[in-house]
C-alpha cells in the first residue's frame, strides 16, 4: 500500500472541490485509506493518518473511529506522535469509548516513567498532566459503580506514592482526594482521603491548610466520624493567624460540635469568640447560639453560655437573639433569681452593649423582687437594695450610650418594679418625668404609665404580674403579637398584650401591613373605574376630521383624558395647525402640547394633542373648539361645539 | 471562565474549534451553528457582544477571519477582547505576518499554541515570550527527532 498522502497534500486537494458533493466524495475515498491504514497497525504513518483525521473532523465529517488510534499516539515515545495524540483525544474523545482503562494505564506509565527533564516538576513527572487524568477520571467516575471499581487501585496507588515534601506532590495529592470524594470509592479509600487531608492540616504551608480545612468542610456531612477524629487539629487552627483559615476552622468546628463533645467545644469556642477579629463576631455568635440550643447539657450551662457571649460579644449578636433569649430565661423558672443577678452583676460593669442591656433590663423588671430578697442558690447572693437598683435603670435612661430601644426596655422595667418594691413614688416620678420625653416612644410608654398610675390603679398589679411561660413560636409568634399590638395602643386592659411591649419592632411590621392593604384597595378602585369609553367624532368639516379618545386618570378619577386625532382628507397638508378648546366654568382644562402642527394630506398621518378635563361636579361634559389652520395658502379658522360626549367620560 | 473559542471565515466555514467544557456532540453542532450565524449577520460597526442562552459572545473580526468565544456570566468581556488579540499576536509571532491560510494549513500548530496560552477556560501564561519559548522547544523536539529517524513529518 503507497505511503499516504501527507496532511498538507490533502488539506490542499480538499480546497479545490468546487462543490459539497465532490468534497464529501475526496473525504470518504480518504477515510477509507486511513481506516484500513488503521487496520494495519502502521506505527510510522499513524500520526499523519490521526491529523488527516482532525481536519476532517474540524469540516464536520464523522471521525470517531480515530480514537482509539489517538490512544495508541499517546502511549508512543515519538514526540509528534504524543503530541498529535493528545490533540487527538482533546478534540475526538467522547462518552462513547470506555476509557477508563487507558487512562488508568497512562496514569501509571506516568508515575512508573522515571526521571524525564522536560515535563517534570520538582521530581514528579508532569504533574499537570497527572491533574488532568484525575480530574477526568473524577467526572468519568461519578456516579458510576464500575468505573469508580476500575479505578480504585490506581487512586491508592497515587495516595501513598506521591512525595509530598514540595507543593506538587501535594497538588496532586489533593486532586487524588477530591476524587476520591466524588466518585463511588470503598470505604477504606475514604478514610485514607481524610487521613491525608488530616496530614494536610499540620503541613507549614498554610495553602495546604486551607485546601485540606476547605475540603473537610465538604466531606463532614457525608463522613462525619472520620472528620471527627481530626478535632482537635482543627481546633487548634482557630488560633491560627491566617484570616481564612480561622473562616474555614469557624465554620468546620461549628459543624463538628455535637452532644459528647458540647462542653469541650464551646469553652474553644468561646475563647475564639474573646479574640477573633470583629468581622468573624456575629457569625461565631449566632453558631454558639445554635449550637447551645441544640445540644446544652444543662439549663444553667446553657445560660451561662449566653450571658459569656453576650459580655464578651454583646453589640455582634444579632437582632433576634434578645427575644429568644428573653424567652429561654422565662423558661428556665429555677434558674430566675441566679440569671438576673448575673445580669445585675454585668450591668454594673459594662452598659455599652445594648442586647445585654435589653436582656438584663427585661430580667431586673420581671424579677427584681428575687434580686432584692437575696435568695440565689446557684451562688452567692449579693446585697442589692430597691434604690440601687433603680439608680442602675434610671442611669441606664440617662445614658448616651443607651440605643433608644433599650431605653423603652428600662423604662417598662421601671414601672413593672412598681408592683414589686415598695418605692413606689420614686417610680411614679421617673414616669412622670418621661411624658414629655422628645423621644415620641418614651413619651408614649410614659403617658400610659401615668394614666396606669392615675386612673386605673387598681388594674396595675394585675397588668404587671409576672410573666407566664411563654410558647416556642419561630415563626407564628411575631405574627400573632402583631395583630394585638394594634389593641394594645387604645386600650391596656389585658396582660397578655405586653408581650408586645418587648417587641418594638413589631410596630412597624404593623404599619407596613396596613399600608399594603390600602394600596390593595387602591387597586381595586381602580379596575372598576377604567371601562372602556368609547371614543367620538368630534368634528368633520372641510375634509378635517377630529376625533376624541378617552381614559380615566389614575389617581383621580374626575379626571378625563380626551387624546384628540387630526385627519386630514384633502390633497393638500394643513401647516401650522392650532387647536383650541373651552370648557364651562364648572371644568378646568389642561392642553397639552401637540404631535405637530402639520396635518398630512390624504389621511397619511394624524395629529394627536391629549386634554385633560376635571370635572368634579360630574356634570354633562361640552366643550368648544377653534381650529386654526393654513391650508393651500390661505389661513383658515373654524369655531364649533362639541356636545356629543358619551355619558361615561363625564360620570 | 470561557466555555468554548471558535474560529470561522466570512462564509462560514469553520477554521479551530476549542471546547473548554464537555458537550454532546450533537450540542456542539448546533453551538457552532447557531453561533456562526449569529455572528456573521452582525453589521460591521456593531457591538462585540451578544447575549445568547445564558452565556455572553464575544467576537472580533480580522481580516477574514472571525474569532468567537462563549464567557459565563461573572466573565469580563473586554479582558475577553484583550485575550483573542492576544491570541492573535501570538499567532503572527509564529507564523510572521500571519493569515487565514496559515491557520487552515497549520490547524494543529494553531491548537498547540492555545493550548500554551489557555488551559480549562483561563488563561494561563501572560508571557508572550514564554509562549513562543514553549512552541520553539516543542517544535524543535519534533525536527531532531524526525531528522534521527529519518522519517517525514506528517
Amino acid at each position: 500500500m503507497p505511503a499516504p498522502i501527507r496532511l498538507r497534500e490533502l488539506i490542499r486537494t480538499i480546497r479545490t472541490a468546487r462543490t459539497q458533493a465532490e468534497e464529501r466524495e475526496m473525504i470518504q475515498k480518504e477515510c477509507a485509506a486511513i481506516r484500513s491504514s488503521f487496520r494495519e497497525e502502521d506505527n510510522t504513518y499513524r500520526c499523519r493518518n490521526v491529523a488527516k483525521l482532525l481536519y476532517m473532523h474540524m469540516l464536520g465529517y464523522p471521525a470517531h473511529f480515530g480514537q482509539l488510534e489517538c490512544l495508541k499516539l499517546i502511549a508512543s515515545q515519538k514526540f509528534t506522535d504524543k503530541r498529535i495524540g493528545y490533540l487527538g483525544a482533546m478534540l475526538l474523545l467522547d462518552e462513547r469509548q470506555d476509557l477508563v482503562p487507558q487512562l488508568v494505564r497512562i496514569l501509571k506509565n506516568l508515575i512508573m516513567s522515571g526521571y524525564s527533564p522536560e515535563h517534570d516538576v520538582s521530581g514528579i513527572s508532569d504533574p499537570f498532566l497527572q491533574v488532568r487524568i484525575l480530574r477526568l477520571l473524577r467526572i468519568l467516575g461519578k456516579g458510576d459503580d464500575d468505573s469508580s471499581e476500575a479505578m480504585n487501585d490506581i487512586l491508592a496507588q497515587v495516595a501513598t506514592n506521591t512525595e509530598t515534601s514540595k507543593n506538587v506532590g501535594n497538588a496532586i495529592l489533593y486532586e487524588t482526594v477530591l476524587t476520591i470524594m466524588d466518585i463511588k470509592s470503598e470505604s477504606g479509600l475514604r478514610v485514607l482521603a481524610i487521613n491525608i487531608l488530616g496530614r494536610f492540616l499540620l503541613n507549614n504551608d498554610k495553602n495546604i491548610r486551607y485546601v485540606a480545612l476547605t475540603s473537610l468542610l465538604k466531606t463532614v456531612q457525608t463522613d462525619h466520624n472520620a472528620v471527627q477524629r481530626h478535632r482537635s487539629t482543627i481546633v487548634d487552627c482557630l488560633k491560627d493567624l491566617d484570616v481564612s483559615i480561622k473562616r474555614r476552622a469557624m465554620e468546620l468546628s461549628f459543624a463538628l460540635v455535637n452532644g459528647n463533645n458540647i462542653r469541650g467545644m464551646m469553652k474553644e469556642l468561646l475563647y475564639f469568640l474573646d479574640s477573633c477579629d470583629p468581622d468573624f463576631k456575629a457569625d461565631c455568635a449566632s453558631g454558639i447560639f445554635l449550637a447551645a440550643e441544640k445540644y446544652a447539657p444543662s439549663k444553667r450551662w446553657h445560660i451561662d453560655t449566653i450571658m459569656r457571649v453576650l459580655t464578651t460579644a454583646g453589640s455582634y449578636v444579632r437582632d433576634d437573639s434578645v427575644p429568644n433569649l428573653i424567652q429561654l430565661i422565662t423558661n428556665s423558672v429555677e434558674m430566675h433569681a441566679y440569671t438576673v443577678q448575673r445580669l445585675y452583676k454585668a450591668l454594673l460593669d459594662d452598659i455599652s452593649q445594648q442586647p445585654l442591656v435589653q436582656v438584663a433590663s427585661w430580667c431586673i423588671g420581671e424579677y427584681g423582687d428575687l434580686l432584692v430578697s437575696g435568695q440565689c442558690e446557684e451562688e452567692e447572693p449579693i446585697q442589692v437594695s430597691e434604690d440601687e437598683v433603680l439608680d442602675v435603670l434610671e442611669g441606664l435612661l440617662v445614658s448616651n450610650l443607651s440605643a433608644p430601644v433599650t431605653r423603652g426596655y428600662s423604662l417598662t422595667a421601671i414601672m413593672k418594679l412598681s408592683t414589686r418594691f415598695s418605692s413606689v413614688n420614686r417610680i411614679k416620678k421617673v414616669v412622670s418625668i418621661y411624658g414629655s420625653s422628645i423621644d415620641v416612644e418614651l413619651q408614649q410608654r410614659a403617658v400610659e404609665y401615668n394614666a396606669l398610675f392615675k386612673k386605673y390603679d387598681h388594674m396595675r398589679p394585675a397588668l404587671l404580674e409576672r410573666m407566664p411561660i411563654m410558647e416556642k413560636t419561630a415563626t407564628n409568634g411575631p405574627a400573632e403579637i402583631v395583630q394585638t399590638n394594634g389593641e394594645t395602643d387604645s386600650t391596656i386592659l389585658d396582660t397578655k398584650h405586653l408581650p408586645s411591649i418587648i417587641q418594638p419592632a413589631s410596630q412597624v411590621g404593623l404599619s407596613i401591613q396596613s399600608s399594603a392593604h390600602f394600596r390593595h384597595l387602591n387597586n381595586l378602585t381602580m379596575y372598576s373605574a377604567s371601562k372602556c369609553i368609547p371614543p367620538m367624532t368630534a368634528y368633520n368639516k372641510n375634509g378635517i376630521k377630529i376625533e376624541f379618545t378617552f381614559e380615566r386618570a389614575n389617581p383621580n378619577p374626575n379626571i378625563a383624558v380626551i387624546t384628540i386625532h387630526a385627519t386630514n382628507s384633502t390633497e393638500a397638508d394643513m401647516t401650522e395647525f392650532v387647536f383650541q378648546a373651552a370648557v364651562p366654568k364648572t371644568f378646568q382644562l389642561q392642553l397639552l402640547s401637540p404631535s405637530s402642527n402639520v396635518v398630512p394630506a390624504l389621511n397619511q398621518g394624524s395629529v394627536t394633542q391629549v386634554i385633560r378635563v376635571l370635572n368634579p361636579q360630574k356634570q354633562q361634559l361640552r366643550m368648544r373648539v377653534k381650529l386654526t389652520y393654513t391650508h393651500k395658502g390661505s389661513p383658515v379658522q373654524d369655531l364649533a361645539e362639541v356636545n356629543n360626549f358619551p355619558p361615561q367620560s363625564w360620570q | 471562565m470561557m466555555r468554548f473559542l471558535l474560529l470561522f471565515s466570512r462564509q462560514g466555514k469553520l477554521r479551530l474549534q476549542k471546547w473548554f467544557m464537555a458537550f454532546s456532540d450533537r450540542d456542539k453542532k448546533k453551538i457552532i451553528r447557531d453561533v456562526t450565524q449569529m455572528v456573521l449577520v452582525r453589521p460591521p460597526k456593531s457591538c462585540n457582544f451578544l447575549q445568547w442562552r445564558d452565556l455572553k459572545i464575544v467576537y472580533r473580526r480580522y481580516a477574514s477571519l472571525y474569532f468567537c468565544c462563549g464567557l459565563e456570566q461573572g466573565d469580563n468581556e473586554l479582558l475577553t477582547l484583550e485575550l483573542l488579540h492576544r491570541y492573535v499576536e501570538l499567532l503572527d509571532q509564529y507564523f510572521g505576518n500571519v493569515c487565514e491560510l496559515d491557520i487552515i494549513f497549520n490547524f494543529e500548530k494553531a491548537y498547540f499554541i492555545l493550548d500554551e496560552f489557555i488551559i480549562g477556560g483561563e488563561v494561563q501564561e501572560t508571557s508572550k515570550a514564554s509562549v513562543a519559548k514553549s512552541m520553539e522547544e516543542a517544535d524543535s523536539l519534533q525536527e531532531t527527532m524526525e531528522e534521527y529517524l529519518n522519517k517525514p513529518t506528517y
